[in-house]
């Protein structure tokens, strides 16, 4: 790919804002369609317990109501709610869309009620009886998997819904070698993903047509129309599904649940469009949960601090059923173990069991920040074990970068990487040898300040479709209409990444047009050539690399076209800044001429289509590995435990960037989440599997004055997975920040010999470690 | 996120709030600044069959300093009190209260009648209001009543107010030193209510403490005055050594500990210590 | 109950329940979608307008108690096709990435800079506290406030 970066590479302003900023944008609740009725959804407040009758009659007979729904009405009529991943040997409960004959977790879908609109719904809701009987419940995923535990699907007779093993080398071998093995048990807190926007959907079926669209706040239209589709036995070129404007999703949306289908359902029996829109309280219930992994990781090391091998033995909460990707998540897990060092030998086993809570699925990061987060946390524990400098035992254990291709344990190539340089670079940015000096004074005179490292690599672009459930591809159409404007078709389907502007710049620089004269649509499955979505950190990598060949092939077709206008040679026609122009001939035609050209295709070579498009469907040969260096200082109040951060210091290797403004801001909201994860965030449910934290009074997403500035720079490892260059970084700051905070605030206890505290680090337990 | 329906009704006076009141009284609820009401009946926790809106009544609404007394209309939301120039200068500790709570927008519309009556065991003005000895005038069909702060706060989310009462002023003495004041929060990371607070009114002469007044929020079910320190501190000079020692009562006199997935019992009483600590010494600097 | 109100300069008459929150009535009624909601407990401040010159929630009012009131939302900021100086913020500093937050965002910012014009980093944080956002991370917001000010700066300073 040869042309002048105009755009590429700047800090373009994004074209996506002035809607926007207006408040013009159209999100879900934002589309009115004429006679819509409203959907409320009654919940199980129970988490385990057999339904015993449901009355809907007084709900029924209320103002404005329609229709109501329970699960006898759904009951093989609409499909399970889908898991896409595989496993050996997984087990996957059948989900119905609405509860049948029992509950299994609090805010499961128990009946529907439709109305004229959304307070009659609302108010009806509140008129159905159910009788419920309680049962035991289950929370505690490690008392999931004991033989004596209730078990909550009796198909199976066991809550163990999976074993999942992973990683390579002579494991035994190396702990026999070892000097020491360090372990620690480490928790990963369930996380809510909270996007601002909660879900949202509105039906409309056309009974004539028997067709239907479907809008919904989703990261992956596609994904859902094929599963909608086979949910509803509608022929899935009869269902469009189209993805809004989308208020963020980081994995929440990346999934299929039992609204969508169960709405679209609706629309079909009463003929009218119907709509529901999330409350926060059903998010934090019934939208996927993140993280939650509780296990125990041992590593074998030298005293030197070479690492001979790890060993992690982990169970994962499930939750109360699969959602689409529940089960792959940790195998990212068990992907990531070696992290940014060499480690011969490499074993995870993990246990995914049922609990009666929300489902565990893809949250920013999905898998990755616990690998990082338990690799980068035992590192520390081990430079405390072994009196080394954690910066000097990181450096140690890296490959270098002429070892790349990487081969790790865990049967990874990672393509590129110099970590020492992102290190170093962080280094300098806080003077950590100074910052060290600074600390021992601050101890001297009593106060707690920390500094904490973390030396991270993540798994990106994802991904080759071997590794990836349902295609890892992606997919883009870039056509050049008669008037020379571009339309850029993509299968991504962004909510806040920007992609409608770092996709046109790409597209805007190999055809030599202005910015403006290039549009970017996504998320509507009727325009769209099939796709497969935003996560993952793909869009740029897969997406945009899909669309940069597409390009080509449009500069390809219409350089036959210009050769065959100028009269000259194909070979001889340079194109530059929009221009064909020939050679020797120096007659020169614009894109535009061509584009108007090929469509009136008056005077067209003979083996020349009209028109001016092309379509790419680009398969990555590998992932990328985007890799660099957090380091976070705090200083800790005495007193209270309070945590404050003094500086945080990004160096993040993202490979090229397309468009630096929307990679900063990338790498600032993944920090926030990052460090929100190692300070505040907690999903937490009691023992009878209420949910305590069902409102965000009680989650707490932090605030501006919640979180400090950051300081980012960058270093740029070139990889050869995409022509872009590009590597990916939606998620890197998710993934690279929660440990260097969590392990500032324990440098902090240093003086007080603590080892290890879970997350969220909450004053309260630092108050207690200092006073144990 | 969608009310119970309800009758609404918007008089423009007290006399025709206490009306409607004794009319309705038991099934009707006052609607003030809102930002405890309403969300309570968007989750249904609340389902009132009449919703008295006292927002129009402009009587409720002013500030004023009358001698030696400082009144505030029930109706005063947190902004006035926050932005009066007379407040600050007469007593500092209310604006100071009042800039801490919620955010600009809770603030512009929430209300000190309402905070107080709601009362919240985690809401701001009741260490103020304590430390300030102040009085809260209610009335009703049977005419008026003036209830020290000290015995306003009976229990969690609940006031002294009886439900065919409307409170109608909040009487604060003046300070003999207001700057000798501070409020100081810990506030809960999700909603931003006190986890512990503590506020802190002082006289001081010839750096000896002269009279105190200390109350704490958050820390207990009901808001309370922290008298055990008081007295440990009242007729001494405020040395370090006599202000630790005392302020390590600061959670004598509370009734019980709440606990909750924010903080522990045992948490809350030492926050209550070293905030109560931090207080006073904040009070004495700026006196 | 009949209910009269101006938003953004045009007056609306409706007859409402009493229960109908004054967001509903903005968002459902008069159609002006930009307001948005992000929770019910009042705290994500997504729903930010101005009512008589005053950023406030607009889910945590009912339509009732704003009889009588001049409302602007997000769609009244603009003046003859010319972005709010904080509009300009936001786009200028890449202040939002999903928009969702942003409308009540802006109108919050702009409170606050009615408040205090020239805010330090720590005061706009600390300004901002009623609003929540999960994209950004709050910097590129506080860049864009800092933008606004300035520009406000610069403009009351010429019209002087
Ligand atoms: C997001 C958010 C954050 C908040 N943060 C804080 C915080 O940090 N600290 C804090 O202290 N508070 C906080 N609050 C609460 C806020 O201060 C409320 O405004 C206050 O608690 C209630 O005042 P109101 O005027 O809104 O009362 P309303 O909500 O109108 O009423 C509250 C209760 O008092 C009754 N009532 C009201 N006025 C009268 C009267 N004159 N006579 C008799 N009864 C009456 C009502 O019937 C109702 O039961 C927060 C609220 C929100 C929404
Ligand atoms: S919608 Fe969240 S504060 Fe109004
Ligand atoms: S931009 Fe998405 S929540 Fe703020």
């Amino acid at each position: 790919m040869s042309f002048l970066a105009k755009y590429i590479g700047q800090k373009v302003k994004r074209t996506e804002d002035p809607r926007l900023i207006q408040g013009l944008g159209h999100y879900v609740d934002d589309i009115k369609l004429a006679d819509t009725l409203h959907v409320a959804i009654l919940r199980s407040p129970y988490a385990h317990a057999k339904i015993n009758s449901i009355n809907v009659e007084g709900a029924k007979q209320a103002p404005g109501v329609m229709a109501v729904y329970t699960g006898n009405d759904v009951e093989g009529k609409v499909g399970y709610v889908p898991c896409a991943a595989a496993l050996p040997e997984l087990k996957v409960p059948k989900y119905p869309v609405l509860a049948q004959g029992k509950v299994i977790f609090v805010g499961q879908p128990v009946a529907a009620v439709v109305a004229t609109d959304k307070y009659k719904a609302r108010d009806a809701v509140d008129l159905i009886e159910v009788d419920y009987d309680p049962l035991d419940v289950v929370t505690d995923p490690e008392r999931a998997a004991k033989p004596d535990c209730p078990v909550i699907h009796e198909e199976f007779g066991t809550n163990v819904a999976f074993v999942h093993s992973a990683g390579t080398g002579d494991l035994e071998a190396a702990f026999k070698q070892a000097d020491k093995i360090v372990s620690q048990r480490l928790n990963h807190p369930r996380l809510a993903p909270i996007a601002l926007e909660t879900r949202g959907v509105l039906a409309q079926y056309f009974p004539g047509e028997q067709q239907m669209n479907l809008w919904s706040s989703t990261q992956i239209p596609h994904l859902m129309r094929t599963q909608v589709a086979i949910m509803l036995g509608i022929p899935e070129n009869k269902l469009r599904v189209v993805a809004p404007e989308v208020g963020g999703g980081f994995g929440s949306k990346l999934n299929v649940y039992a609204e969508e289908a169960l709405l679209g359902w609706i629309s079909m029996q009463l003929h009218k469009p119907v709509k529901w829109i999330e409350t926060r309280r059903e998010n934090m219930a019934a939208t996927i949960h993140g993280r939650a992994q509780v296990g125990t990781v041992d590593v074998a090391v030298k005293n030197d601090g070479t690492l001979l091998g790890l060993k992690y033995n982990v169970t994962a909460d499930v939750g109360a059923y699969h959602q689409l990707l529940t089960p792959a998540i940790p195998t990212l897990t068990g992907l990531m173990l070696s992290g940014a060092y060499k480690i011969p030998a490499i074993s995870m086993t993990c246990t995914g069991v049922f609990t009666n809570k929300m489902s565990t699925d893809a949250y920013r990061g999905a898998g990755r920040p616990e690998a990082t987060y338990l690799i980068e946390r035992i590192m520390d524990r081990i430079a405390q074990e072994l009196k080394m400098d954690p910066v000097e035992l990181r450096r140690k254990n890296f490959p270098q970068p002429s070892e790349f291709p990487f081969g790790t344990a865990t049967g990874l190539f990672y393509d590129s990487g110099d970590y020492d340089k992102a290190l170093n670079k962080a280094l300098e940015i806080v003077d950590y040898k100074k910052l060290r000096e600074e600390q021992k004074a601050a101890r001297a005179q009593g106060r707690l300040m920390g500094i904490g490292v973390s030396t991270y690599v993540e798994i990106c672009a994802i991904g080759p479709s071997a590794a990836t459930p349902a295609g890892g591809w992606e997919s883009a159409t870039v056509r050049v209409e008669p008037t020379g404007k571009v339309t850029v078709l993509t299968g991504i389907s962004p909510h806040g990444q920007g992609e409608e502007t770092s996709f046109a710049q790409i597209v805007a620089d190999m055809l030599g047009v202005d910015l403006n004269d290039v549009l970017v649509i996504h998320g509507d499955t009727s325009i769209v050539q099939y796709g497969i979505g935003t996560f993952g950190s793909r869009g740029i990598a897969i997406g945009g690399t899909a669309i940069a060949m597409a390009t080509e092939k449009v500069v390809a077709k219409a350089r036959k076209l210009a050769a065959h206008m100028i009269g000259a040679d194909e070979e001889g026609i340079t194109f530059e800044n929009g221009k064909f122009v020939g050679s020797p001939t120096d007659k020169a035609v614009t894109l535009q001429e061509v584009a108007l050209s090929a469509h009136v295709a008056h005077n067209i070579p003979t083996d020349f289509e009209p028109g001016l498009v092309a379509t790419h469907f680009f398969e990555p040969k590998n992932f990328t590995f985007p890799f660099g260096t957090h380091i976070c200082v705090v200083e800790l109040d005495k007193d209270t435990g309070d945590v404050k951060i003094l500086r945080y210091v990004a160096v993040d290797d993202c490979g090229k960037q397309i468009n630096p403004l929307l990679v900063a801001g990338q790498v600032h909201g993944g920090i926030a989440q990052g460090l929100a994860q190692a300070l505040y965030e907690e999903v937490v449910y009691d023992e009878n599997g209420q949910l305590l934290t069902g409102e965000l009074m009680d989650y707490a997403v932090p605030k501006a004055h919640q979180l400090p500035r950051y300081e980012c720079d960058h270093t740029e490892t070139p990889t050869d997975v995409n022509p872009l260059g590009v590597k990916g970084v939606g998620e890197a700051g998710t993934i690279g920040s929660t440990p260097a905070i969590a392990n500032a605030v324990i440098d902090a206890l240093g003086p007080f010999g603590v080892q290890h505290i879970d997350l969220p680090l909450r004053p309260e337990k630092l108050w207690r470690a200092m006073n144990n | 996120m969608i009310p119970n329906n309800f009758e609404y009704f918007a008089p423009t006076s007290i006399d025709e709030a206490v009306k409607l009141l004794e009319k309705h009284g038991d099934d009707c609820k006052i609607l003030s600044g809102g930002h405890s009401l309403i969300p309570a009946l968007k989750l249904r926790l609340a389902a009132p069959a009449v919703v008295l809106d006292i927002g129009r009544i402009k009587e409720l609404k002013q500030i004023k300093i009358d001698g030696n007394t400082i009144r505030i209309g029930a109706n005063a939301t947190h902004s006035e009190i926050a932005n009066s120039a007379e407040l600050k200068q007469h007593c500092p500790l209310l604006g100071e209260t009042a800039a801490q709570i919620g955010d600009q927008q809770v603030r512009n519309r929430g209300t000190l009648g309402g905070s107080l009556t709601h009362a919240d065991p985690a809401a701001d003005w009741p260490a103020a209001m304590l430390a300030l000895n102040a009085e809260i005038v209610v009335r009703s069909g049977k005419g008026e009543r003036v209830i020290k702060a000290a015995d306003f706060f009976v229990d969690i989310m609940t006031s002294a107010v009886q439900p065919h009462e409307i409170v109608t002023e909040i009487r604060v003495p003046k300070p003999a030193q207001p700057n000798a004041a501070v409020y100081l929060k810990v506030p809960q990371s999700a909603s931003g209510y006190a986890v512990v607070g503590v506020a802190a009114q002082l006289k001081i002469n010839n750096g000896q403490c002269e009279d105190v007044s200390i109350g704490v929020t958050g820390l207990a079910p009901k808001a309370f005055r922290a008298k055990s320190v008081e007295d440990a501190l009242r007729g001494k000079a405020l040395d370090e050594g006599t202000v630790s020692a005392a302020t390590a009562k600061a959670d004598a006199d509370a009734s019980d500990a709440m606990e909750d997935i924010h903080a522990s019992g045992d948490y809350r009483r030492h926050l209550a210590r070293v905030y109560a600590k931090r207080a006073v010494q904040t009070a004495a600097s700026r006196a | 109950m009949n209910i009269s109100l101006s938003i953004n300069g045009i007056k609306h008459e409706a007859d409402v329940e009493p229960r109908l929150l004054l967001v509903h009535f903005i968002r459902d009624l008069v159609g002006l979608t930009g307001t948005h909601i992000g929770c019910e407990t009042s705290i994500c401040g997504a729903c930010t307008v101005f009512l008589d010159g005053k950023p406030v929630k607009s889910c945590t009012i009912l339509a009732v108690q704003a009889d009588g009131t001049e409302i602007t939302t997000i769609e009244g900021l603009a003046k003859n096709g010319q972005f709010h100086p904080v509009q300009e913020g936001f786009w200028e500093c890449h202040g939002l990435q999903c928009g969702f937050c942003t409308t009540g965002m802006i109108m919050a910012v702009c409170g606050l800079l009615q408040e205090n014009p020239q805010p330090t980093e720590e005061q706009i944080r600390h300004g901002l506290e009623g609003n929540l956002c999960r994209c950004t991370g709050y910097q590129h917001i506080v860049d864009s406030v800092q933008y606004a000010a300035n520009k406000l700066k610069t403009q009351s300073a010429k019209a002087d």
